[in-house]
């Protein structure tokens, strides 16, 4: 008996360090990581496309990898599928593959040219191929609509509406019902730079220490008092929604999907509120490139491909609520969470005064410190309640600095600028 | 026969010699030039970074109040734990496996159970609304609460760390000889003397090895504080693990690695001059 377990544990050791000999393109991805996503892309969006391995990484493990890979020399890796944020430090060090052929052959097949142009992170070719997007919006628990203030649409609301309907909700029911992901791993950063500062100065780095945004770091301060002070705690919105624990939230439509695909018919999905320059909205991208001196080019190419093509760009959005690159129209028989975020989506492109902002381009490898500043000034502004003047002028030093180390240049909603993006 | 192959000793214990050196000294070495150096030149830089960074005074305190508040807790309940225990005949295994539970149990672990207690949905605020004494749930973790927070941490620290200091000190008390207590007895020296005078000096060895132990992994606490705190309380080795991951600036984060060694050493060293052990009562 002893002797046939040892030997079937000898037999399946030998098997488990031969299977990985075959030939596989390995596609490292930083996006779809849970497991019920992960084997929805191994075992239906790639399944007619050969023998890939889909491995998933956390995002600073995934830049570590990526790192020390160019360091050896030597590169595992086919094939990544990242954030746009996180593909950018790889672009700069140079070393992805250009894709201009295939970027060609997409934008012949209706991939948006403006989509395309974000895939070059600043260079003049292709880096990456836009794989998937999303964005961020708002949910609300169907309960919380009975305190709307009077004569608010909540697919077109305001930051004073927002405020007041906070307040009507923290009266009626003794607490305060909103909530943000400010936590550790929460997205809050992007609601400054896409949210927050679009809508209330129109722009992102340029205006960062202006007269409107020290107008709208009041507003905010304002409509604090009626946000749960365990928002610094929050890492994904749909948790305390789903628990009870707020009512109205803003979050990316991935962090909100659970709680809303579980129970559809308990909320409303809805655009962020709008401030003085408008409604600030800040599409997500993430896209597939292939590093330098990939094992396996020509089936990362392949893998691309078919990512892209109509069906499994219909088939991904149905089954993880990423949305197509491609302009193609959702089915109808959606996913009913899904559905519901897809007309949130739709509702704030389609606001009369939305302000797109765009991901930020050149900034290499310190996106996490640009992020920072955004998060150092909500915490000393709002949760220390220091001065908003000194805190924007000191942060907005570090801005400045961080701007010409990385000679980032300007983008949208910001005016183009010739060198780095000056903070004014 | 050793004499006569002096060698064997060294090439015995050069496997471990050389893996420490591997996996330790060289990326010890790395760090401290990644602290040291900007862009490949010795530079002062990164401490500056840290140094002025808004979390870094509220970490340093953070951590050292940590310390202060759990360490002599810890001490003290192992103490009185392992003097318990030794009157116990039978069923002393078993309450020392009981109470080493939390030994086996993974920081985050232990930081994730004590959340599902302290949180807003927790089992506290279940209980005490249970009991009437809240109307709604109530915050103990948030950054309005600090006091709340603080203690639910040190809380959460002291479950999670005491038995390790614990089962040093039932070591160390096995070691003290019976006839000493009995000749005391004798003499007429009640329990408090007899702790005092005889119990106390004779386990320094094992009180100064917990003490350094206990101390080094409190300036190190991370996990538990992550879970309950996450950004409401900045601890150091927390904010070197958010300019590595988060920041991806691996050189502000190697300057408070350096910092978290450096603040370590000098406990174990005035650790190891304060307690003085005789080296003839080294076990």
């Amino acid at each position: 008996m002893k002797h046939i377990m040892s030997f079937g544990i000898l037999a399946s050791t030998v098997l488990a360090f031969a299977s990985p000999v075959l030939a596989q393109t390995v596609f490292v991805s930083t996006q779809l990581r849970p497991i019920e996503e992960a084997t929805v892309v191994r075992e239906e969006l790639l399944k007619d496309v050969g023998a890939v391995d889909y491995v998933v990484e956390e995002p600073p493990q995934f830049a570590v990898r990526m790192e020390a890979e160019r360091q050896a020399g030597k590169r595992t890796v086919s094939l990544v599928g990242a954030l746009h944020g996180e593909l950018s430090p790889l672009a700069d060090k140079d070393t992805l593959e250009p894709l201009d052929d295939l970027a060609k052959k997409l934008a012949a097949s209706g991939m948006p040219q403006s989509l395309l142009d974000l895939g070059k992170l600043g260079k003049s070719t292709q880096q990456y191929i836009p794989w998937m997007q999303a964005t961020y919006v708002m949910a609300a628990k169907k309960e919380a609509l009975q305190y709307l203030p009077d004569g608010a649409d909540v697919n077109a609301l305001n930051y004073d509406q927002l405020i007041a309907w906070g307040k009507n909700m923290q009266e009626a029911t003794g607490q305060p019902q909103i909530g943000f992901p400010a936590g550790p791993k929460g997205l809050m950063a992007r609601y400054f730079q896409g949210y927050f500062y679009p809508s209330f100065t129109g722009g992102v780095v340029r205006t960062f220490q202006s007269a409107d945004a020290a107008a709208g770091w009041e507003k905010l301060k304002a409509l604090w008092t009626y946000v749960t002070p365990n928002s610094t705690s929050y890492d994904f919105m749909q948790e305390p929604l789903a628990a009870g624990e707020v009512m109205v939230a803003w979050d990316h439509i991935a962090r909100l999907k659970n709680a809303i695909s579980a129970a559809p018919d308990d909320y409303v999905v809805f655009p962020a509120p709008a401030g003085p320059k408008g409604r600030g909205y800040m599409p997500v991208v993430a896209g597939l490139a292939i590093p330098k001196g990939a094992p396996d080019k020509a089936g990362a190419e392949k893998i691309i491909e078919h990512l892209s093509m109509p069906e499994t760009q219909l088939l991904t959005a149905s089954k993880v609520g990423f949305f197509p690159t491609l302009s193609v129209k959702l089915p109808p028989d959606l996913d009913a969470g899904v559905a519901l975020l897809a007309g949130a989506v739709t509702a704030t492109q389609a606001s009369k005064d939305a302000v797109i902002s765009l991901l930020p381009v050149g900034l290499g490898d310190k996106g996490g410190e640009f992020n920072k500043v955004y998060m150092d000034s909500f915490q000393r502004i709002v949760l220390q309640n220091e001065p908003v003047a000194d805190v924007l002028k000191a942060q907005g030093a570090t801005m400045a600095k961080l701007m010409t180390d990385t000679k980032a240049a300007c983008w949208a909603p910001d005016a183009k600028s010739d060198g780095p993006c000056p903070v004014e | 026969m050793t004499n006569s192959r002096p060698w064997i000793p060294y090439l015995l214990i050069l496997p471990s010699v050389a893996f420490l050196a591997l996996l330790f000294v060289v990326p010890l070495v790395q760090t401290i030039w990644l602290a040291v150096s900007d862009n490949g030149a010795p530079s002062l830089a990164n401490a500056e970074r840290m140094v002025t960074d808004i979390n870094f005074t509220r970490s340093v305190k953070n951590t050292f109040l940590l310390t202060i508040a759990v360490v002599p807790v810890q001490i003290a309940i192992a103490l009185a734990m392992g003097t318990m225990v030794a009157k116990v005949g039978r069923g002393r295994e078993t309450i020392l496996w009981i109470w080493t539970i939390p030994l086996g149990i993974s920081d985050l672990a232990a930081g994730l159970v004590w959340l599902s207690i302290l949180q807003n949905t927790g089992y506290l605020n279940s209980l005490l609304f249970g009991l009437g004494i809240i109307g709604r749930q109530a915050s103990w973790l948030s950054y309005q609460t600090p006091v709340a927070l603080f203690i639910a941490i040190a809380v959460a620290e002291i479950w999670r760390g005491t038995a390790i200091v614990m089962v040093i000190i039932v070591a160390g008390l096995n070691q003290v000889p019976k006839e000493f207590k009995e000749a005391a007895e004798i003499f007429g020296a009640g329990p408090w003397t007899r702790f005092w005078r005889i119990t106390l000096p004779l386990i320094r060895p094992a009180l100064q090895s917990a003490l350094i132990l206990r101390t080094v992994l409190a300036f190190e606490v991370f996990a538990v504080v992550y879970a309950l705190g996450g950004r409401n309380f900045p601890v150091l080795v927390g904010e070197a693990y958010n300019w590595q991951n988060q920041n991806q600036n691996y050189s502000v984060a190697a300057a408070y690695a350096v910092l978290i060694m450096i603040i370590s050493l000098a406990a174990t060293l005035i650790y190891l001059k304060a307690l003085k052990v005789d080296p003839e009562r080294l076990p």
